[in-house]
């Protein structure tokens, strides 16, 4: 499969972010285009392209939209969400520092086929300080240029954009938790129902959407579901993004028609493994999503196969791990990161999170016992599905994967006291000062 | 219970003094009214004007918490709350440069543990502590969305990618 640039047309160009340059690319026509459409006719334009949600979840976006009832008695709102915090995910930060305006133009249309009110956020991770300030340019050049204000293109649609800066939380990118810090709390998720369509922001109905689910928008606009549906398979459409990090030689964004497998991807794409080490596991989806091993790697990389194969396509960050990482440093990274990031709310994955943590370090010490991988799958069985959102599922995926395909490197350094011989640990188990 | 003491929030430095007031210069005033009108309600509102008191103070002191309280009708339990719960919002002054490396998984397998020990060792200061001449602090951070150019190191608002020890020392005098 070759690589293609659809989303990622603009990104080459010099001053690629200036809205002259995106309009020389045919830009902003699919606003125009659209404002002269009905809005269910987007809708369900958006819904014939069998465009799934890029965020993680892989929710259909037309079937999204039609969720938001009419006439709801507050107003309608559309959340973007740029908050990427995924391990291993780095597609909607290349979008926006590099491409605003394409998000721009795909936020017009998705609130014009909703029905928001004039005042939309981008809600972006505080960290992305750089990308929030190409926004913030951009959305002054289209307002500039009546692309966004009071009655857009003479249509009658008001239409703004807020970025709204979040402060450091990996919670806030799941929805709820999102809209509540857009509201100005901690973001700690919601109870659902009511689902954010019914009640979100505010009070009123609310579609979030990933960043490169919107960008997707205008293209299916511009050149219609089928050309849309053309890139991959039935159910599982269109341009993708795909993120590679890790023990590759060639690390970075690749965009392919949707389902290139994983073989073919960090081998012919990204140049193979890190000085030509062998491959142990791979992480398809950001860091939620549970591992797989180098004889399970010929799947495409798409929705369905991935959910298949007990995995998750999740954000597309793929994170390739070679022969010489120890894995139980590796999940222990990825441990800590849950539990650093769960909100509290919830204690199932307050204190899971946190002993797994712990019982992983241990075993890195060498004070493991020879119980703790059968306790981690335990203790996996209790956190998962007991909690208000997915953190708690998504803090499972590496612990229960890796436990079930690398029991013998846990028992290993049950036994030695050790890492597995031609494995590390990356990190210095003695603090570097000392402490006082 | 002693070495809680540095981050207690209930430690008497904690409270705001009050003989000591918070209040924004003019021109953040100006933005802070900016922000007001992007916002159906006051609350909403309450992290850009964190982020904006953080810009002003370099960090957020209580005396801050209590003020913004006020310019936003919150409480100023409300307030600390959210300061708390957001990574970003330093309860304790910090460096003239604040590096936060990320050591999530791609950055530790692109080495990012020896860049982060080798600041502590070479800035002799334990992880979270500030050098004496209040010229940097270091901390570990979780991912900041960089992992295709792994180890990442940010310095203040900015990116730098790619990073070993060789170019963080390079980067250090570069900040002298």
């Amino acid at each position: 499969m070759q690589p293609i640039k659809v989303l990622t047309a603009n990104i080459d160009k010099p001053n690629s972010t200036s809205i002259d340059i995106y309009l020389d690319g045919g830009g902003y026509k699919a606003v125009e285009k659209a404002l002269k459409m009905k809005p269910e006719e987007i809708t369900q334009l958006v819904k014939d392209s069998e465009l799934r949600g890029r965020g993680g979840a892989g929710f259909p976006t037309g079937m999204k939209w039609s969720f938001v009832p009419k006439n709801a008695p507050k107003p309608t709102w559309l959340l973007c969400n740029a908050d990427e915090s995924e391990p291993g995910t780095f597609k909607d930060r290349l979008l926006i520092e590099k491409d605003p305006h394409l998000l721009i133009e795909g936020m017009i249309i998705a609130a014009y086929a909703i029905g928001s009110n004039p005042m939309s956020y981008i809600y972006i991770r505080g960290e992305f300080y750089y990308g929030a300030t190409v926004l913030e340019k951009a959305l002054q050049e289209a307002r500039d240029r009546g692309y966004l204000g009071k009655n857009i293109l003479g249509s009658g649609f008001d239409f703004d954009i807020t970025v709204a800066r979040g402060a450091g939380a990996y919670i806030c990118g799941e929805e709820t938790g999102l809209i509540e810090s857009v509201e100005g709390h901690r973001g700690q998720p919601r109870v659902k129902p009511p689902f954010p369509a019914v009640i979100g922001v505010f009070g009123g109905p609310t579609v979030v959407q990933n960043v490169e689910t919107l960008t997707c928008v205008p293209l299916i606009v511009n050149n219609g579901a089928e050309w849309f549906k053309g890139f991959g398979t039935p159910k599982n459409t269109g341009p993708k993004l795909y993120c590679v990090s890790g023990n590759v030689k060639k690390p970075g964004v690749y965009e392919f028609p949707m389902g290139i497998t994983i073989k073919e991807l960090i081998y012919d794409h990204c140049g193979g493994i890190t000085e030509d080490r062998k491959l142990k596991a791979v992480i398809p989806g950001g860091a939620s999503a549970p591992m797989l091993t180098p004889d399970e790697i010929d799947i495409p990389l798409n929705f369905d196969a991935l959910m298949k194969a007990g995995s998750m396509l999740g954000s597309a960050g793929i994170i390739v791990l070679d022969e010489s990482v120890c894995i139980v440093d590796a999940v222990w990274r990825l441990a800590k990161f849950f539990a650093h990031e769960s909100c509290g709310q919830c204690t199932p994955c307050r204190e899971g999170t946190n002993w797994m943590e712990s019982i992983l370090d241990r075993l890195e010490r060498g004070n493991g016992r020879r119980q703790d991988a059968d306790l981690l799958l335990d203790m996996s069985e209790n956190i998962g599905g007991k909690s208000l959102c997915a953190l708690g599922d998504a803090a499972i995926g590496p612990v229960i994967s890796s436990v079930r395909k690398f029991r013998d490197e846990y028992l290993h350094h049950v036994e030695h006291k050790a890492c597995l011989p031609g494995t590390r640990r990356y990190r210095r188990l003695d603090a570097p000062v000392g402490a006082h | 219970m002693a070495d809680l003491r540095p981050d207690n929030p209930y430690a008497p430095d904690r409270f705001p003094d009050p003989n000591k007031r918070a209040e924004f210069p003019a021109e953040a005033k100006a933005r802070f009214e900016y922000i007001l009108t992007r916002y159906p309600t006051k609350e909403a509102a309450l992290l850009p004007t964190l982020h904006l008191a953080q810009e002003v103070w370099g960090w957020i002191s209580p005396e801050t918490v209590q003020y913004v309280g006020e310019l936003l009708d919150l409480a100023p339990s409300t307030v600390f709350g959210v300061v708390t719960f957001y990574n970003m919002y330093n309860q304790k002054p910090v460096g003239k440069y604040h590096l936060q490396v990320c050591t999530n998984l791609s950055c530790m397998v692109n080495r990012a543990y020896d860049i982060y020990d080798h600041l502590c060792e070479k800035l002799q200061i334990n992880p979270g502590e500030t050098t004496k001449d209040g010229r940097y602090t270091v901390v570990e951070v979780e991912c900041l969305g960089s992992c295709g150019t792994a180890p990442v190191v940010q310095v203040n608002n900015d990116y730098h990618e790619n990073m070993d020890v060789e170019r963080m020392n390079a980067l250090l005098e570069q900040l002298e």
